[in-house]
């Protein structure tokens, strides 16, 4: 039974984060954790959009806040977003990895450390190779890894990266990415 | 409440927080557990109540790049090898930071917090978990240009005493000034900024009208107690790296150290809204995370 996702995605992200929140029901059940590449002094405009888009809720995550179901978090912009033992977030401003902050990598192995085989993780759109090393970590602690099909990517190097590094479980079209989360929303037993 | 019963009840939780109940037999997680025990009984500093996860990461960054596989590992080099301990606490600390980090918070402060504050003779401000001392500088340089520096007294702590070094010698890679420079012009800073440095070989000095304000010295969030009467406290993307427990004992830290109607100024990630002490603040602005303390008494 899964518990949480966990999305990394860069260049092309826009239009891959409502193609994938867009069309997923107000009923799903989990909670989604997410990490945009976005400019440092971005304020909160994406969450906003998003969530006028979605019927979950979207918002930006706070730092010591609990992860609830239904609602997708984004990393805040100019910081690292990462999930506590006890399914918490928490924020650093450590140094960038993978030049970035927020990192993909850091979100994967926390949230991996956390939810263990319930997580499942999804590397869409990027044109860089942060994620593949937190996807290889979810795979490693029995997680489910989910890449977006380089030829639906707007940018195919993040998830070309991602999916040479790790046997992912599914590589699907960005399209059907909404229904098979829902399906394994549904999944009681693994 | 008194600092030592408060200490008392933060350990007291430290057996039910962090790793799960499940996990607890996991040799990982046990030898973790014994890392953190042994650095607060050997040298004092309690990370029992850090976020775990950008703990763990720092502590695995500090294991790799002393070429060991296990915690325990590096937990006998720490017992023994007193040099290699301050090494370690580099691995510790957050050091990222730049002046005028956040350009509108410190807009806010020089419009808003200043001429609240130059209404007093003389004021006191704490800048607790200081780094480098970059941000400290930006404080004083705003100070200065308001014509306010002589009648303030900018205490400046941290745990790591490098870091204070650094911030106290006040000298940094003159190829960070442009980003500095930058910074401090979209917070509304008007003069040309290099009047601040002398610059030579490739470094520069903050000029000295900005640090005789100024006292470095050593304090740490987690055991220390109360400083002073303050009239602002500075504490910005230090308690990000506290879980909420940790995170409480630090704003009713502040908040025993604040003067009615004090400011206490955070990151701009970071928030009352979770914490035992909301009740005594209001936020002065929507967007900075400066708030005003406004019930009476200690809590």
């Amino acid at each position: 039974m899964f518990e949480a996702v966990a999305i990394g995605v860069s260049a092309g992200g826009l239009r891959a984060l409502r193609s994938v929140l867009g069309p997923l029901p107000e009923s799903f059940r989990l909670p989604i954790a997410i990490v945009q590449h976005i400019e440092a002094n971005s304020d909160d405009y994406l969450a906003e959009y998003l969530g006028s888009l979605s019927s979950i809720r979207v918002k930006e995550a706070e730092d010591k806040e609990a992860m609830e179901g239904g609602t997708a978090y984004l990393a805040p912009a100019g910081y690292h977003l990462l999930v506590e033992p006890d399914r918490t977030f928490s924020l650093s401003v450590d140094d960038k990895v993978n030049y970035c902050r927020p990192s993909i990598d850091l979100l994967f192995e926390s949230a991996a450390d956390a939810f263990g085989a319930t997580l499942v993780g999804i590397v869409l759109t990027g044109a860089n190779g942060d994620g593949s090393k937190g996807l290889r970590h979810i795979k490693g602690r029995g997680g489910y890894a989910i890449v977006q099909d380089p030829a639906t990517a707007e940018a195919p190097y993040m998830p070309r990266t991602a999916a040479a590094g790790v046997a992912a479980d599914r590589i699907v079209p960005l399209e059907e990415i909404p229904k098979l989360l829902v399906q394994l929303a549904q999944v009681t037993r693994q | 409440m008194s600092l030592m019963s408060r200490d008392i009840e933060v350990g007291a939780e430290a057996d039910v927080s962090g790793v799960a109940l499940s996990q607890q037999n996991d040799p990982e997680a046990v030898s973790f557990e014994l890392l953190l025990e042994g650095i607060k009984r050997r040298w004092g500093y309690d990370f029992t109540h850090y976020s775990r996860a950008s703990l763990k990461r720092r502590l695995d960054q500090a294991r790799r790049d002393a070429g060991y596989e296990r915690y325990t590992e590096l937990l006998d080099r720490l017992l023994h090898d007193d040099a290699f301990f301050d090494h370690f606490l580099k691995y510790m600390s957050i050091t990222v930071t730049e002046m005028f980090r956040d350009p509108a918070f410190y807009r806010v402060v020089r419009e808003r917090v200043v001429p609240i504050l130059k209404t007093f003779p003389f004021v006191k401000i704490w800048h607790a978990g200081c780094a480098t001392g970059e941000e400290v500088y930006s404080l004083a340089i705003i100070l200065h240009e308001e014509g306010f520096l002589d009648r303030a007294t900018i205490y400046a702590t941290d745990f790591n005493k490098q870091s204070l070094d650094v911030a106290q010698r006040g000298v940094y890679p003159v190829a960070h000034l442009d980003q500095h420079a930058a910074n401090y012009r979209s917070s509304g800073g008007t003069r040309p900024f290099s009047d601040y440095f002398s610059s030579a070989y490739g470094l520069a000095k903050i000029k000295n009208v900005l640090k005789e304000r100024v006292t470095f010295s050593y304090h740490n969030l987690v055991t220390d107690g109360v400083f002073g009467e303050m009239n602002v406290i500075f504490c910005r993307n230090v308690l990000i790296y506290f879980d909420k427990t940790l995170q409480n004992r630090a704003f009713e830290l502040f908040t025993n150290s604040l003067r009615h109607g004090g400011f206490l100024c955070l990151g701009t990630k970071e928030t009352l809204n979770f914490s035992s002490v909301k009740r005594h603040y209001e936020q002065i602005e929507g967007r900075c995370k400066i708030f005003k303390k406004c019930g009476t008494g200690d809590v």
